[in-house]
């Protein structure tokens, strides 16, 4: 049973190959605007890859990765604009400081279950905005006006525009992030993450370190979330308290859910959601956005109740057995 | 053979054209088009805060659209119709790059006009000028958008919040030198903006002057702490740097405290309708304001013909406007602009000519601004509105007094 889901059929494999090779060629045949687009949806992919870890597979609810998404943005913007630290660099160092942040944060948050961790967490990205703009900071934060930070020029090999080559840096990161955490959930750790989140009584007794694998789980959550804010700030060339109100929070929370819970592909399918629903909402309607939102969101809820990926899990499983007939 | 009356047309038209351009003003019969425009259609693009913390400024889109609606009912500029796309970006400043985005990649608009908010602004100040597009008329008061020199494509509206506070610095300076001076401000770059203006315009007294500073967070839930320890330091003299709700409250507190000081209140916040009313009229008689504009709520204005045509207007094509509402009048005042700058670029809308009419208007009286008052830039200032007047607050409206301020003097 275990090796059936540890490796990937070569159908599977076959899948991943053909859509990573369509990522490669889909920025060169839509607009800079779009590819512009396209990279954001890609970065909000990690984050939410990263509080999937944490909500879908060990079930902590956190209402307050917005805090971390920005803590990565501040990193990175901090690190180019005062110390004209190269852009590709400000990216681990951020995913660092966000693995600290979130690993401090899930100590004493580890006391709290549930609804409890879930304010805890909420007060965070609520009080994150007003953080940024604090006095004390505003040598390194720029208080309200923020930091504009300058478009990191394409190497002149690659003969890409700005929009298409940040598109590709973050494509990569995706992958590698995505690999990572596909081995990190299908082994040892990924089976106790689950085992915390369905049974922790027997998690325990079975010699599961709850504790340790709660901060850690929360501590790599951050980190991704850190690494796609950091990234969400390179290309968007600016960051402000404005920037990361506890909306953002929300709105990561709304992605994991839609794109399906404890699932790595559902982060994908929930960062397009989060990306490009709003703005068919407006599209719809100028005067109530918001309304239109919401309908959508009941009509995924009601039509794909375990998120996008559930199915799309469902209809792949339906057809294969129908083919079996 | 016959000649079609079209073609006859055309080579009358070229035999016109070719005698213009001998005597060198052909360029005036030309039409030449940038990004956005056309024989029928100017496009415009701006974001505004439809959703999320500043909705309530959103009625300042609501109002353009209205009134480009009646513009274009009365045939629009030289025949061409205005196309205002205004996208919400919820006061989010990722959220406005993208739509900007968008505006200027996909919808190629000729023209931004009134992106509103400072961070928003911010966001998208260098992709606008990398572009090269126009990007005139910001919601915002902030000083940084009257920079010719490093940013040529960004021009604001509002009399920036520097230029308000040397006016008041000025008015102190020859009217009570031996000022005590006091100053509560927000603790934000439009706070720290206005506070810079005066500091500025006290110059070498202003270390001898200001007595006493005090900040407050717009999260704070009041101001009254602050204002009882301005109290305490003895100023004769105090200016009140804040938004509507601090405010009213600053008002309110310092009158009930007994505080009896010269009061300035800073533009921002001089609303009869939004701040005095909730203040107190009675406790705000005698506080002391620059403005620019028309107050809608104040009675003076009522039968004005400016007024009365602007109501008009609310009446036909924006019902759902509140008309006590400043903001709705502002909005109003900068259609207008943006109309007369299109108006001025004729036929050649290219966006470097759409620049350069924004950076060369003269004398601009518009109805709506205080009598006496007018809008200029020119290619190395492009701070548009540099007057003021003062006005003293009779306990019903306010009182313009003295003379129209500027602040190039």
């Amino acid at each position: 049973m275990a090796n059936t889901r540890d490796v990937l059929s070569k159908g599977q494999l076959i899948g991943l190959a053909v859509l990573l090779a369509a990522a490669c060629v889909l920025p060169f045949v839509v607009s800079n605007y779009r590819v512009f687009q396209l990279t954001l949806a890609l970065v909000y992919a990690i984050a939410l890859l990263g509080l999937n870890m944490l909500t879908g597979y060990n079930g902590q609810i956190s209402l307050g990765h917005g805090a971390f998404y920005a803590i990565g943005a501040y990193v990175a913007a901090i690190l180019m604009d005062k110390f004209g630290v190269p852009y590709w660099l400000t990216i681990p160092a951020a995913g660092a400081v966000c693995l600290a942040a979130g690993f401090l944060f899930g100590l004493p948050a580890l006391r709290l279950e549930g609804l409890y961790l879930a304010l805890a967490t909420f007060a965070l990205g609520v009080a994150m905005p007003q953080i940024l703009k604090y006095k004390g900071f505003e040598h390194w934060t720029g208080g309200v006006m923020g930091i504009v930070i300058v478009k990191p020029e394409p190497p002149e090999w690659s003969g890409l525009t700005q929009d298409r080559w940040l598109y590709f840096v973050v494509l990569v990161c995706l992958v590698a992030l995505f690999v990572v955490a596909w081995n990190l959930l299908r082994g040892r750790i990924g089976r106790a993450m689950v085992a915390i989140r369905d049974q922790p009584i027997a998690a325990q007794a079975m010699g599961v370190n709850t504790a340790m694998v709660k901060s850690l789980t929360f501590g790599v959550s951050a980190m991704y979330t850190g690494i796609a804010g950091a990234l969400g700030a390179i290309v968007i060339q600016f960051v402000a308290p404005d920037s990361f109100t506890v909306f953002l929070s929300i709105s990561l929370i709304v992605g994991v859910v839609v794109g399906g819970l404890a699932s790595i592909p559902g982060a994908v399918y929930g960062a397009l959601f989060i990306q490009f629903i709003p703005n068919v909402a407006d599209q719809i309607s100028k005067a109530a956005p918001w309304a239109i939102y919401g309908v959508f969101l009941l009509l995924f809820m009601y039509v794909m109740p375990t998120g996008v990926a559930g199915f799309v899990r469902i209809a792949g499983g339906r057809l294969r057995q129908r083919r079996m007939r | 053979m016959k000649f079609s009356p079209n073609r006859r047309h055309s080579l009358i038209a070229a035999a016109a054209a070719a005698a213009l351009g001998l005597v060198g003003t052909h360029a005036a019969a030309q039409k030449k088009y940038g990004p956005g425009a056309s024989d029928t259609e100017i496009k415009l693009g701006q974001t505004m805060p439809y959703s999320g913390p500043a909705s309530a400024y959103g009625t300042i889109g609501k109002l353009h659209s209205a009134y480009f609606k009646m513009l274009n009912d009365s045939g629009g500029i030289n025949g061409r119709k205005i196309n205002l796309i205004s996208l919400d970006d919820g006061y989010s400043p990722p959220k406005t790059v993208e739509q900007v985005r968008k505006l200027v990649e996909q919808d190629e608009v000729l023209a931004l006009f009134q992106t509103l908010g400072t961070p928003s602004n911010s966001a998208i100040h260098k992709y606008v000028n990398a572009k090269k597009v126009p990007h005139l008329l910001l919601a915002t008061g902030a000083t940084k958008w009257a920079d010719p020199k490093n940013y040529p494509w960004t021009l604001g509206f509002n009399l920036n919040y520097q230029a308000e506070g040397q006016i008041y610095a000025k008015y102190l300076l020859k009217n009570k030198p031996n000022a005590k001076v006091a100053i509560l401000y927000q603790n934000d770059d439009y706070g720290k903006d206005v506070l810079k203006g005066v500091k500025d315009g006290l110059g070498a007294a202003a270390a001898k002057m200001i007595v006493a500073e005090a900040s407050y967070e717009v999260s704070d839930p009041t101001v009254d702490s602050q204002i009882v320890s301005l109290q305490g330091s003895k100023a004769d003299t105090f200016i009140n740097i804040t938004t509507p709700k601090f405010g009213a409250q600053a008002i309110r507190k310092a009158y009930d405290s007994g505080w009896k000081p010269l009061h300035i209140l800073n533009n921002v916040s001089a609303s009869v309708g939004s701040v005095l009313t909730p203040a107190g009229l009675d406790k705000s008689v005698g506080l002391l304001t620059l403005q620019y504009y028309k107050d809608p709520n104040d009675p003076q204005w009522k039968d004005d013909p400016a007024m009365l045509e602007w109501r008009a207007f609310m009446g036909r094509y924006y019902r759902e406007g509140d008309p006590k509402d400043q903001a709705n009048l502002y909005a109003y005042l900068t259609a207008q602009t943006m109309v007369q700058i299109l108006k001025q670029a004729g036929n050649d809308l290219t966006r470097e000519n759409v620049m350069k009419q924004a950076a060369n208007i003269k004398n601009l009286k518009l109805p709506l601004l205080l009598p006496g008052m007018a809008l200029n830039t020119t290619p190395t200032d492009f701070s548009l509105v540099k007057q003021g007047q003062l006005a003293k607050f009779t306990g019903s409206q306010w009182e313009l007094f003295g003379e129209v301020l500027s602040t190039s003097d």
